[in-house]
This record gives structure tokens, sequence and C-alpha cells, in this order.
């Protein structure tokens, strides 16, 4: 059965399994310079997964959703909150509100309960797209699970951003790209959202001296 | 004829958006942002009785889509949007003699207000489940500057958690709008077209049920912190009581019922794909344990703009459980809760926001007696609390008791929960406002006119829709929830 | 009874692996230490060394503690006889050989855990606090490599449908090329498992006798000579048996198949070269990672455990 996978598309299933590694990965970092640099190799594995899709199902329009991806995830992206840190002068280590191991557990049963969601898709879908929907949804867990454990506001972002990367995966790899309208807005929003996200840490750390985001716990109910 | 209407509609805010991005900080900016939305307001009234006349029909290459449920929420959003413009001249004149906005901050206010109108009516008219979602986002992120713009530590906070939570629901419901296509292009084909939702509806027993019900939870789950859903609605109050008033009677007032109307079109795909009742019921639950959830919470509130951010939570819910009961009747008494509650609470948030100004506290227990100083105020807050608790003769007594009926004749077991649940949120509600408009003033006077048009058009328009149904009306809206089933 | 000319080819051929592993397993070791001097600019000893290190401890008198007891004195013969048992039916030339036939992937963790059991005993034999602190930090380090171990092995097992080695090699390397991402996951652990159950950076420091941070070192002190150099001949022995099954896992090209006698120079020749880059990249690592704090070792390992599991959970759902 595995067999009859063009490599290609055994090359995007590696793809798949290592942005899953990554998104891992990013769950055990401690440092944010790291975490922005894993964040960077996401990027490319999603670009290097977009390109891959484009060539073996002949779809142009995904070409330049690769070089899109490529330009802004691993390129603009990163340079851009390697700077801010370097501007907000924080790079201290992550704070985690769950020690790491707990959080690599939680995220195996994560990863186990998306596969499990996933197994009924994974069924129907034929050839490339086999459990990449599961991967998908076990990186999009995850990412939610980076952003409720961290403190800083800035790793809250890389898990965000993190969050989008595993979405686009699912809609390049898994489905083989959205319609191009679609795919056009979705890269427009995360850009805008990315400048907003830019905005607030100054305004944070301007009225809490701090990105910490324990901080801003006042209100409640 | 109705690709101009609809041409006009939505690049009257975009331009609108445009202009005041360069002309913001005018004098006359305020005028200027109320004439958009007047245009804009304008030209929705011109669609609607177009497509009420002639039917549900599709525009540009069927990118957009225009029926009866979708053309009633277009003409709503774009009437609070103009009244809320109106409310909003004074009331920020106010807010910036009392040295809380620069002309900086306006200036990004009515460019983003603009923008924000922009991007729900393109979410209420597109055609297609991608463009929605890119548009809601876009909703999200133009007015997560709008509730930070005192720049406080807690609109910050409020902002930040609006924009955190919001942007991982919106993620969720992208998850969900993928899994969508790729359930339909199995059917329809690679291309632009397998996210049309007219086209999805054609084809909607042909879709892979599995798919789509797992796609329904991620959409539902993702709009659904949109609608302010519990458990997922934990900015609504924050974003509420932060933002300034405006923005929050057009969150509360609009934004949660794009979202809602963006559930209600899945809705319709996946239980027409399932064949069962999975989607309603799933919106049963989620809008009961709202309802429940929101009136234990309102009788906690300190802050009077939180204690109604609460209201809509519950509103909303009851709203999504009339949904999800689902049939004619329930349907349309659903369409009818949303037009009084958007109505009603945007009326409320206008006579708040003008009560917090002469108090100058969000705190209820420093808010007397409004009556006092400012009978149109008081009696405005007044009414429009009455309403919003579902005494008749206004409309929400109406629609609320439709709902609870066909609930009962439904879904017996409810009843009780929703009933007790609006008794607390009554007495909660009831016991907090009562001491403001009466009793004791400490209020001062403020520097401008309060803006109490909006206030009063708003109610008038309930207590009449309580009284009398026009048959226009009521013609329209058995026709729309005829089309959403 | 007539033994068939391909069983006797067989057996010799086993032979010579026997004893090719016995004698090559210090040159490996030596190799790997003499990339890190390298690595270090410094010249290093020599890939020799270890050899000299050997003759050199069989020739002087051994020294036993007053109240070591049997155990003590049976253990580096113990040790080394697991040790040589496991490298030498690991098939790393062939895959039909006849002790291959013992090589099952259970079996071999159970021959690994039976040498730990009687080096973490025979230190606390003694009754130093060393001794001890040795044997306890070992069977930390080692209860939470063991699982992450046999997860790996599932992993490859999973995928050719057997627990014994000879057919997971076949399955792996008879095929046409086909990308396991499991096995990515699977050989990522395995390297982690690799570096702590041979004692070396980042978990353990082979080189020192620092109390803080020995772990393997700490078990051994009391041995002297002929013990001594049993034991770290036994090391070596491990190494090559870790390296090999590496390479039988994760790189079995080239490997004898079955009845194909004749490609047997050429795949020692690659089994050679394997070595050889295994050694240089196991000496990179070691380089470019720093020592962690012996309380962070249950941490690295625990990732090794959950790329491990990562890997069978998505040899699940990829099917490969």
């Amino acid at each position: 059965m595995s067999n009859t996978l063009p490599y290609s598309l055994q090359i995007i299933n590696l793809l798949a399994a290592l942005l899953l590694l990554v998104v891992f990965a990013m769950l055990a970092q401690r440092r944010i310079l790291s975490l922005i640099n894993l964040f960077a190799w996401q990027g490319a594995l999603l670009a290097l997964s977009t390109a891959l899709v484009a060539w073996s199902t002949a779809q142009h329009h995904l070409y330049y959703s690769a070089a899109l991806t490529l330009v802004l995830k691993v390129m603009v992206l990163p340079w851009l909150l390697h700077r801010l840190i370097r501007r907000l002068n924080v790079r201290w280590d992550v704070e985690t509100l769950i020690n790491i191991p707990t959080t690599m557990l939680v995220g195996i049963a994560l990863v186990i309960f998306s596969f499990n969601l996933a197994a009924p898709i994974s069924q129907l879908a034929e050839g490339i797209t086999r459990g990449l929907i599961g991967i998908a949804l076990a990186c999009v867990l995850l990412s939610l699970l980076i952003m409720l454990t961290r403190r800083k506001a800035v790793t809250q972002v890389v898990a965000f951003l993190s969050l989008e990367n595993s979405l686009f995966f699912a809609a390049t790899s898994a489905t083989q790209g959205m319609p191009l309208v679609v795919e056009f807005g979705i890269a427009l929003d995360v850009l805008v959202a990315t400048f907003i996200f830019g905005i607030f840490f100054f305004q944070i750390r301007e009225t809490f001296d701090s990105l910490d985001i324990t901080n801003m716990e006042k209100l409640k109910e | 004829m109705i690709d101009i209407y609809l041409l006009v509609l939505l690049l009257t805010p975009l331009l609108g958006g445009g202009l005041l991005a360069v002309f913001g900080s005018r004098p006359w900016a305020a005028e200027l942002n109320s004439t958009m939305s007047g245009a804009t307001f304008l030209a929705a009234v011109a669609l609607t009785l177009r497509v009420v006349d002639s039917g549900p029909q599709v525009a540009f290459n069927e990118q957009f889509f225009i029926d009866q449920f979708n053309v009633f929420l277009v003409a709503l959003t774009a009437f609070v949007a103009f009244t809320t413009s109106l409310f909003s001249r004074p009331y920020m004149r106010i807010e910036q003699h009392h040295g809380k906005l620069s002309t900086g901050m306006l200036h990004l206010y009515y460019s983003m207000y603009q923008l924000f109108s922009f991007t729900m009516l393109v979410a209420l008219t597109t055609n297609n489940m991608g463009i929605v979602w890119v548009a809601m986002e876009a909703a999200t992120l133009t007015t997560v500057l709008l509730v930070s713009l005192y720049r406080t530590p807690s609109s910050l906070e409020a902002a930040w958690k609006y924009f955190i939570l919001c942007g991982v629901g919106i993620a969720l419901a992208l998850f969900g709008t993928i899994l969508l296509y790729f359930a339909s292009e199995r059917v329809l084909g690679e291309g632009g077209n397998a996210l049309l939702w007219t086209h999805l509806n054609q084809v909607k027993g042909e879709l892979e049920p599995t798919v789509l019900k797992l796609a329904f939870v991620f959409l539902l789950v993702g709009y659904g912190t949109k609608i302010g859903l519990v458990p997922l609605h934990s900015w609504l109050p924050d974003a509420h009581a932060e933002g300034p008033t405006p923005v929050s009677a057009v969150l509360s007032g609009l934004l949660l019922n794009v979202a809602l109307c963006a559930v209600m079109r899945s809705k319709v795909l996946v239980d027409g794909s399932l064949g069962t009742h999975f989607a309603g019921d799933l919106m049963m639950g989620f809008g009961l344990l709202s309802v429940v959830v929101a009136a234990l919470f309102l009788s906690r509130q300190k802050d009077i703009k939180r204690m109604f951010a609460y209201s809509s939570i519950e509103h909303m819910g009851l709203i999504t459980f009339a949904f999800g009961m689902g049939g004619a009747v329930a349907t349309f008494a659903g369409m009818l809760h949303m037009t009084m509650h958007s109505l009603v609470k945007s009326a409320i948030f206008f006579a708040v926001g003008h009560a917090v100004q002469k108090s100058g506290t969000q705190q209820m227990e420093h808010i007397r007696g409004l009556l006092q100083v400012s009978p149109t105020v008081g009696w405005g807050l007044a009414l429009g609390t009455f309403a919003i608790l579902g005494m008749p003769p206004f409309g929400v007594f109406a629609s609320e008791f439709l709902i609870i009926t066909t609930a009962m004749h439904e879904y017996p077991w409810s009843t009780p929960i929703l009933l007790v649940s609006l008794g607390i949120a009554f007495a909660a509600i009831f016991g907090k406002i009562q001491p403001i408009v009466f009793g004791e003033t400490n209020a001062k006077p403020l520097p401008h006119p309060p803006a109490l048009i909006p206030v009063f058009a708003h109610l008038l328009i309930a207590l009449i829709l309580g009284l009398y149904m026009p048959p226009y009306l009521a013609d329209w809206y058995r026709e729309a929830a005829a089309l959403l089933g | 009874m007539m033994l068939e000319p391909e069983t006797i080819l067989a057996i010799v051929f086993q032979l010579a692996q026997l004893l090719l592993v016995v004698l090559a397993a210090p040159l490996l070791t030596g190799w790997v230490n003499q990339c890190q001097a390298w690595l270090q600019n410094r010249s290093g000893a020599g890939v020799l060394q270890p050899y000299r290190v050997l003759h050199k401890l069989f020739h002087k008198d051994a020294v036993m503690a007053h109240n070591a007891s049997w155990l003590f004195r049976i253990t580096p013969y113990i040790v080394f006889g697991c040790m040589w048992l496991a490298a030498a039916i690991i098939p790393i030339i062939a895959v039909d050989l006849p002790f291959s036939q013992a090589a099952d992937v259970i079996a071999l963790v159970g021959v690994f855990a039976l040498a730990r059991i009687f080096i973490a005993l025979a230190a606390m034999d003694i009754g130093t606090s060393f001794g001890t602190l040795g044997a306890r930090r070992e069977m930390l380090v080692s209860f939470l490599a063991e699982p992450a171990l046999l997860m790996v092995l599932f992993t490859a097992s999973m995928i050719s449908h057997s627990t014994q080695l000879p057919r997971i090699v076949e399955a792996l390397a008879h095929h046409q090329f086909v990308i396991y991402p499991s096995l990515a996951f699977a050989g990522l652990a395995f390297v982690i498992v690799l570096l702590a159950e041979n004692a070396r950076i980042p978990v353990d420091n082979p080189s020192t006798h620092l109390e803080l941070t020995m772990i393997h070192e700490a078990m051994i002190l009391e041995y002297s000579a002929r013990h001594l150099a049993l034991i770290e001949w036994a090391s070596s022995l491990k190494l090559f048996a870790y390296l090999s099954i590496g390479i039988a896992l994760f790189l079995p090209h080239g490997i004898a198949e079955v009845g194909h006698w004749e490609v047997l120079p050429l795949a020692l020749l690659l089994l050679l070269l394997k070595l050889t880059l295994a050694g240089a990249a196991l000496a990179v690592l070691e380089s470019v990672m720093a020592k962690m704090r012996i309380f962070r070792a249950p941490e690295f390992l625990g990732s090794a455990f959950l790329l491990a599991v990562l890997g069978l959970l998505i040899h699940f759902l990829l099917g490969v």
C-alpha cells in the first residue's frame, strides 16, 4: 500500500511528521529566541510542502502560496519578531504555567485524540491526504496548548502564528489548496494581525512595564 | 439592479473608511461618519425592498448571495450602525471634552468604525464560506484597536483577551471551513465554486457526513467564540466594559449577530447533509448553557456595562437555542428576538454611556438617581431595561414568549430551565437598575447635549413591533424562516 | 548428521562476526575518542589507545575490597558476556546467520537489562557511597531510557510485522526505497537513548570522575585490572551493539540478503563505512552539546520516549 505512493507524496508525509515534531519542540522550548527560530523552521517546512503539493498536483497557484509563505513566515515575520524582542529587550526564558514534562504528556494525549478524531476522515481520503488532516489537527491543538501554557505575550503570539501555520498546512496539503481568493484573504489577515500584535506589545509594555500577561488578570467574571 | 445596490452598500463604508483615514482629524469627521453610515443604510433599504419582493438571488458571478435571511441582518446592521454613528457624535465629543480621548484616537475610531461596518456587511452578503471567515477575522481586527482605544491598563487587557480568544476561535472556524472544503471538493470539484454556499446547499445531501459533523463542531466553536457562547465567552464582558460605548453597542447589537449568521449557514448545510438534528442539538446545548451561566453571573456584576454584556450573552444564547430548535416558528421567533435584542441592547448602551459620563464611573453603586438630573437618559435606561427584561408591551416579550412556547411544545424539559434563568436575570438586572434610575442623585450635567434620538427611536420600534407586527414584515420573516428550515 | 554447505558457510560467517565484533569494538571507541580530540584541536591518543589500555589493565594485579562478594567478582564476566552476545547476534553483515534467529528485539533489551542489573548490584555490593550513588543514577536513567528504546523497536516492528531483528532488517532493506516518517521520529529517539545508555554527553561524561556528574564511572570505581578491563571492553561492545542496532534499523541498505553470500565483502565494506561515519557523527554530536544537569536527564529521556511514541502514532495514522 505504502509502496504505491509516489516519492513526492512520501516526502509530504515526512514533512507533515516533521511539522508535528517542530510544534512539539516549540511546546518543550524554554527560550524565546529558539522559539522564534523554530517558528521559522516551521514556515520553511510549510513552504516546502506547499511547493511539493503544487508540483505533484500541478496547481500553479499553490506556488504563489509557497512563495508567500517563504517570504512572509520564514523571513519577514521571524525577522520582525527578532527585531521586536531586541527592541523590547525581552530575551528571558519562557515561563510556563505547567512544567514541561506534564505539558508534553498532555500534548501526546492531544495527538492521540486528534488522530482518533481524524481517523474516519483518513479512511475517506485516498493517497495524498491520508492522515494529513490528523496531523494538521494535532498541530492546531498543540499550538493552542502552547498558547494556554505560556505567560509571555510574545510566546502567545508565536503560538498564534504557529496555529495559523498548522491551519495553512491543513488548507494546502490536506485539501490541496483553498480557492486563491480565500488564501490571499487569510494571508492578509495574518499580516494585519501581526502588525496589531506589534502595536499591542508596545502599548502593553508602556502600560505594564513588562510583557508578562499575568499582570493582566484584573478583569474577572 | 441588485448588483448596483450591493455595490453601493459595500463600497460606501469602504469609501468612508478611506475618507476618514485621511480626514479623521477634521472637526466634521463625525458628520462624515454619520453621512456614510446613513448612505449605507439607504442602500441597505433599497436592497432589502428588492430582495423581499423578488426572493433570493446571487450577484457578481455568484460571489454574493442575498436571501430574506441575510438581507434582514443587512438591514438591521446598517440601521444600528447608522444610529450608533449618530449617537457617537455627541458621545465622543463629551469623551474628548473629559480628556479621555485625543483627536488621534478619534481619527482611528472613525476610520475603523467604517471598516468594521464594511467587514460585517461583507461577511453577511458573501456567498463564499471562505470569505465569510476572512471578513469575520477582519471584523475582529478592526474592533480590537477600538476596544483598547482608551489605552488604560484594563482596556489593554480586555483588548488582548479579545484578540487572543477571538483569534483562537476564528482559527478553529478556519479549520472547520477547511474541512468543509475538503468534503465539498470531492463533490463539486476543486476551485472557487466548492466553497460557494448556494452550490453547497444544492449538493448538501451528497457531502460526506462524518467530515461535515467534525467541520460543524469546529465552525460552531469558532464562530461561537464570536457569538459569546459559554464557555467561550470570557472576552465579551471585558471588551464591552472597557471599550468605548458605541463600540460596545455595535459589538453587542451587530457583531454577535453576524457570527450567528455564519453558524446558521453552516447548520443548514450540516443538518441537510446528515439528515439528523445534530447541528441543531449542539446549538441548543450551547445556547441553553449560555442562558443559564449568563443569568447566574448577572447578579454578581458591579460594572454596569459588564452587566449588560452578560445580558447580551444570555440573549444570544436564547437566540442560538431558538435557531437550534429549528422549524418555522422557532426560527421566526429567533429572528424576531435578534431584531429586538439588537435594537434594545444598543439603545441601552447609548443610555448607559451617557449615564456613565454623567456620574463619571461605571460602578453601579456610584450611579444614582438619573431621573433627577436627566429625565430623558433616566427614562431611556428604565424603558430599555424593561424592554430587555421581556416586559410587555415591548417586542422582546413577544419573541421570548414565542421561543418559550415553542420550547414547551418541542422540548418540554428545557422550559423550566429557560424560565428560571430568565427569572434570575430579571431579578438581577431589575434590582440593580432600579436605584440607578430612581433614588438620590450624584450626577453632573454634561458639556454637550446627549444623543437621545437613537435611544428612543430604537425603543419606539421595539414597542411598535411588540404591539403590532406589519404583515409585510411578518411575511418577510416567515419566508426567511422557511428558507432556514 | 550431514550439514549443508550453506549452513556450514553460515556458521563460519557467524563465528567470524563473533570475533570481528569483539576485536573491532575497542577500535570504534578509539575512533570516537580520536574524532573528539580532533574536534577539540588536540592530537589525540590514536585510535589504538583502547587496546593499549586493555593490554595494560590485563597485566596488572587485581585489587579487591575486603567485603566484596562473589557477585562483585563475577559481574565483569557476565557484563562482558552479555554485551558480546548482543553485539554478535545483531544482523550487521548478513541477515541469515544462525545466531541471528535469537536476535529478538525484546530479548535484546532484556540482555542489556541483565548486564545493567548486575553492574548496579555489584556497585552496591561494596557499600561505598559512590557505588550506590552511581547505581541509583544508572537506574534512573535506564528506567527512562528502556521504555523509549522499546517504543523505538516497536515502531520498527510495526512496520515489518515482526520483533525478530533479521526480519525487521529484511523488511526495511529489501523493499523498494520508501520514506518512513515514523522511523524519522524513532531515529531521533534512538539517538537520545544511545547517548544515555552509553554514558555519553549530555547525560553522562565518560572521561570525568567528577562526583557531581558521573554515573557510569561511579559504579565501576572499585574495579581494577582485569575486571576493569572487561568492563571497559564491555562498554565498547555496548557502544558497538547500539550503533549496530541503529544501522540495522535506520540504514540497513547494502546488507547481504538471504542466500547472497557473494555480496558479503561489499556488505562488510559498507558496514565499516557506516560505523566510521556513525562514530564521527557521535563525536560531533557530543562536541556540540553541553553536559546537562542530572535533574534535566529525565526530561531529556522523556522527550526520547515522547518522540518514539509520536513515531508509533504517526505510523498508525499514515500507515507507513
